[in-house]
């Protein structure tokens, strides 16, 4: 909009950026504050019932899978419960989980700040490339990175082969956010810093760093979340996590009390994280207050050093993406032709598509009016809505549908194994995903608008398809590709409670390697990641967007 | 709650108007098999997909899988009770069978397919039988075990001195089954020790391939595993077993229990002709001979069908008897979870 720096708001504002995966902080309401002066100073009209009915009965649906989660312990009773939690392998279950956090979380941190500073405020010649590199191990499902270790290195097990390819997988959803802030700081503080006496050292320690805690907490909270859910990375190098726990138990017991006590305790850990880092944040403000636009940042030449940024990055490059495209390459060129040649490939390739189009379309429309009233009726009720769904999305897909497979056998047996029970599994895991771009996009379309085009005699709803409809339509594209990246790689959920039949890209590829058939696994795999690079870029593109040009 | 389940039902709406796995059509007044049926499948898919393609073949009945697990799928069968989707339930071991059928949930099998199954391999209730059988055996590398390192039985690895030194896939369906006939042969305490002790030994892997594969890298000194997938992968490349030996326990041990994979047809089953029409060709001859000639490796049962010579005649493992239907794969997972396996 303006060449001003978007005003980065203070907390409450900031619920955006939590629980939702790759999305870059930067992206939070960037004019949220024009538009809500603009509803606040034009008339202020209700609501359509029609969409605050929509918004409520999806947000009430979202806390379904909770609700399952505390009536089930409430129902299994507190002997029976205590007993299936309060056990020694619980007790390993735990110390795994919270080793895996507390251990990968600041790795990403760290690996994802150095690298986003290294790509935007040093003279490393071939930044710029590497800045889009980085970005591209969210193409590759940590399921499939997973694969591509254990192919290279067949012995990977334990704690330190879950936290280097977590770590590896999930690094640049600290990297994403924080390269984009870095991209708008104003140089001028820095330089301030400089002309007192402060060292390169110290001007990133003391004055970079402290802009970037949003960004790193809001990142490192995403991964923290993504270690809690994640099956299919661990499961393959053998590291028992709560969630690789509840889908054995799932395996043995379908949906049995052992499987719900764990996934009661794998809820309140989520729980943690959402609290920790909102009460980590502070309640500082970032944004630049003053006129103008700020200078493009200076680059800093790393002298002597350079050779180290570049093993930096090149190293994290061939770790993140080289070793998992070269064993896929390797399966493939050993499967030749044979591999594609069962019809299933393509099939699969087809369902897993048409989930991905369905599951998109269905949950940007229904996240649609969530998004709407946060922009244009901004009240507690509207934000107690969005972060409703933000709560469901950070539960493990596990736990989610393990509670739609239970609801849906007991109280809506016609949904049950159906596509739309599937869908609307997706639409409770990823909404967010959807909601925070819609809001964003929203936002930054003046109010005025629309209402002039009322006043020239257009229908309400023609002058916000003609109006507010094109300016963000372009949101709306990105808020739909991050939900078809979602699904594409959705493994746990999809294989709950799918229709009998369904062969998804996740699911074939989990069947082969669970054969140890990695040469058969390896088409899935290509044919996931070539599906996930357009939207991670699409992802790496916004990012750059937000920021000054 | 409610207005949450109001939500789905709204959302389902909303959603699309999809309605699933394809449900069995009525079967014609002629009483031939048509239409399609859903099996619910815990056997290999690649050996129930090449039975379902043979019988689609000379049916024309289309046939649909959903995959799982041995247990998975029967108890998602007794949640779902009478409103079932599925027509066929098959699995690898017989637990799980015997879950169902206690649930009241099987169809009497037709007399015709009973009587084409030896007594043996068929539970007292007449309401599934055997389709397949595949034996335990303890694959193990022989640069790191000499044969005569080797366990007499199964008991045996409880010892202290087996401590980090085999492997099994404790989470799968398998094993479980390999635990419910030491539970029927032993006792509830005595295999509730033996677990304890397992926790303590043994190196936990996920899934059978994997087990091996491990012990073929010298990973591990041993583990116990079902012996197809070890002449299923001699069959193949050899790359995950070529290291590998198998010892069989014999002696009506534990360790040499012989697992009855089982099918049934469910009472709910919207299509039951077909239903039990491919059940009569699982355990026909042309089913039978899937078993001999595929690359499965798992024992065909019926009479007349004879095992793939590369493998230890049926006869020679001396298993222990164990009526399938007492296996108890309920117990078998408490246990487990008390022991802190699951």
């Amino acid at each position: 909009m303006s060449a001003t720096l978007p005003p980065v708001s203070p907390a409450p504002e900031r619920r955006d950026s939590p629980s939702v995966p790759p999305v870059p902080p930067a992206s939070p309401p960037p004019s949220a504050g024009s538009a809500r002066a603009d509803a606040v100073g034009g008339v202020r009209r209700r609501p359509s019932p029609f969409i605050v009915a929509v918004a409520f009965t999806v947000s009430l649906l979202g806390l379904l899978p909770l609700g399952y989660v505390i009536v089930t312990g409430i129902l299994t009773g507190w002997t029976e419960l205590s007993a299936l939690v309060f056990r020694p392998r619980v007790g390993e279950l735990l110390a795994n989980t919270v080793g895996l956090v507390v251990v990968t979380v600041p790795l990403c941190a760290a690996i994802g700040v150095g690298a986003a500073w290294l790509v935007g405020r040093t003279r490393l010649p071939g930044a710029p490339v590497f800045a889009v590199l980085l970005a591209a191990p969210l193409a590759v499902p940590a399921f499939v990175n997973s694969y591509g270790w254990v192919s290279a290195i067949p012995s990977l097990n334990g704690l330190w082969s879950g936290v280097l390819i977590a770590t590896l997988s999930y690094f640049p959803l600290v990297y994403l956010p924080c390269a984009a802030a870095l991209r708008r700081l104003d140089p001028t503080v820095e330089e301030a810093a400089g002309s007192l006496g402060s060292g390169a050292w110290g001007v990133f320690f003391r004055v970079i760093l402290p802009q970037l805690r949003l960004p790193i907490l809001g990142g490192s909270l995403l991964v923290g979340l993504h270690l809690l859910s994640e099956y299919g990375a661990f499961a393959m190098v053998r590291f028992d996590t709560f969630t690789t726990a509840i889908v054995e138990q799932y395996r043995s017991t379908f949906n049995g009390p052992a499987a719900n006590a764990l996934a009661g305790v794998l809820v309140l850990l989520c729980l943690f994280l959402l609290v920790g880092e909102s009460g980590a944040r502070g309640r500082s403000r970032y944004a630049r207050i003053g006129s103008g636009v700020a200078r493009t940042p200076t680059r800093r030449s790393l002298g002597r050093l350079m050779p180290l940024g570049y093993l930096f990055l090149g190293g994290l490059f061939v770790l993140s993406i080289g070793v998992p495209f070269t064993s896929v390459v390797r399966w493939l060129v050993q499967g030749g032709a044979s591999v594609w040649a069962d019809g299933v490939v393509g099939e699969a390739f087809l369902q897993t598509v048409g989930y991905g189009l369905i599951g998109a379309v269905v949950t940007c429309l229904l996240a649609f009016p969530i998004a709407f009233l946060a922009v244009r009726y901004p009240s507690r009720l509207a934000r107690g809505l969005e972060s409703v769904n933000y709560l469901t999305s950070s539960l493990p897909g596990i736990v989610t549908a393990l509670a739609l497979v239970t609801v849906s056998i007991r109280f809506v047996q016609p949904l049950y194994q159906t596509m739309a029970l599937v869908i609307a599994t997706y639409v409770l895991m990823f909404l967010p995903r959807a909601l925070v771009n819609l809001r964003a996009g929203l936002a930054q379309v003046p109010v005025g608008l629309e209402e002039a085009a009322r006043s020239l005699g257009r229908h309400p709803l023609g002058a916000f398809l003609g109006v507010t409809a094109r300016f963000f339509a372009p949101s709306a594209l990105a808020a739909g590709a991050l939900v078809f990246l979602g699904i594409v790689t959705e493994l746990t959920a999809t294989l709950l409670l799918a229709p009998s039949g369904t062969r998804t890209l996740a699911i074939q590829f989990w069947s082969k390697v669970n054969d140890i058939n990695y040469v058969g696994a390896a088409p899935y795999a290509l044919l996931m990641i070539v599906l996930s690079l357009p939207v991670t870029y699409l992802l790496f593109a916004r990012s750059r967007m937000t920021s000054v040009s | 709650m409610i207005v949450g389940i109001a939500g789905v039902t709204l959302l389902g709406a909303t959603a699309c108007s999809a309605n699933g796995a394809t449900s069995g059509s009525t079967t014609p007044s002629d009483g031939s098999p048509s239409g399609s049926i859903t099996v619910y499948n815990a056997q290999h898919e690649e050996l129930t997909q090449a039975w379902a393609d043979e019988f689609t073949k000379e049916t024309g009945v289309e046939v649909t899988l959903r995959n799982g697990e041995d247990p998975e799928l029967g108890n998602q069968l007794v949640q779902e009770g009478t409103a079932s989707k599925a027509d066929v339930f098959l699995t690898e071991n017989s637990p799980a069978m015997s879950l169902v059928d206690n649930a009241g949930l099987f169809a009497p099998v037709d007399k015709a397919t009973l009587a084409q199954v030896p007594d043996q391999f068929q539970p007292s209730s007449g309401n599934w039988t055997g389709i397949a059988a595949r034996s335990t055996v303890f694959a193990y590398n022989p640069a790191l075990l000499s044969e005569d390192q080797l366990p007499a039985s199964l008991l045996d690895l409880a010892d202290p001195s087996w401590k980090g030194r085999w492997a099994a896939s404790p989470s799968g369906a398998d094993f479980q089954a390999i635990v419910s006939a030491m539970l029927e042969l032993k006792g509830e305490s005595a295999t509730t020790a033996w677990l304890k002790a397992m926790k303590t030994n043994t190196v936990a892997y996920k899934g059978n391939s994997t087990v091996m594969k491990a012990i073929n890298a010298g990973e591990i000194p041993g583990g116990v595993i079902y012996h197809y997938y070890w002449y299923a992968d001699q069959a193949g490349t050899g790359e995950n077993s070529a290291n590998t030996r198998m010892h069989y326990f014999k002696n009506q041990d534990p360790g040499a229990f012989l697992s009855l994979s089982g099918g049934g047809v469910l009472a709910s089953s919207p299509n039951p002709v077909a239903a039990q029409a491919f059940l009569a060709f699982i355990t026909g001859k042309a089913g039978q001979t899937i078993l001999q000639t595929g690359t499965s490796f798992e024992y065909p049962i019926v009479d007349g069908v004879s095992a793939n010579p590369a493998l230890l005649p049926l006869g020679d493992l001396d298993a222990p008897k164990i009526d399938p239907s007492q296996l108890n794969g309920t117990l078998v997972t408490d246990l487990m979870t008390q022991a802190g396996l699951l």
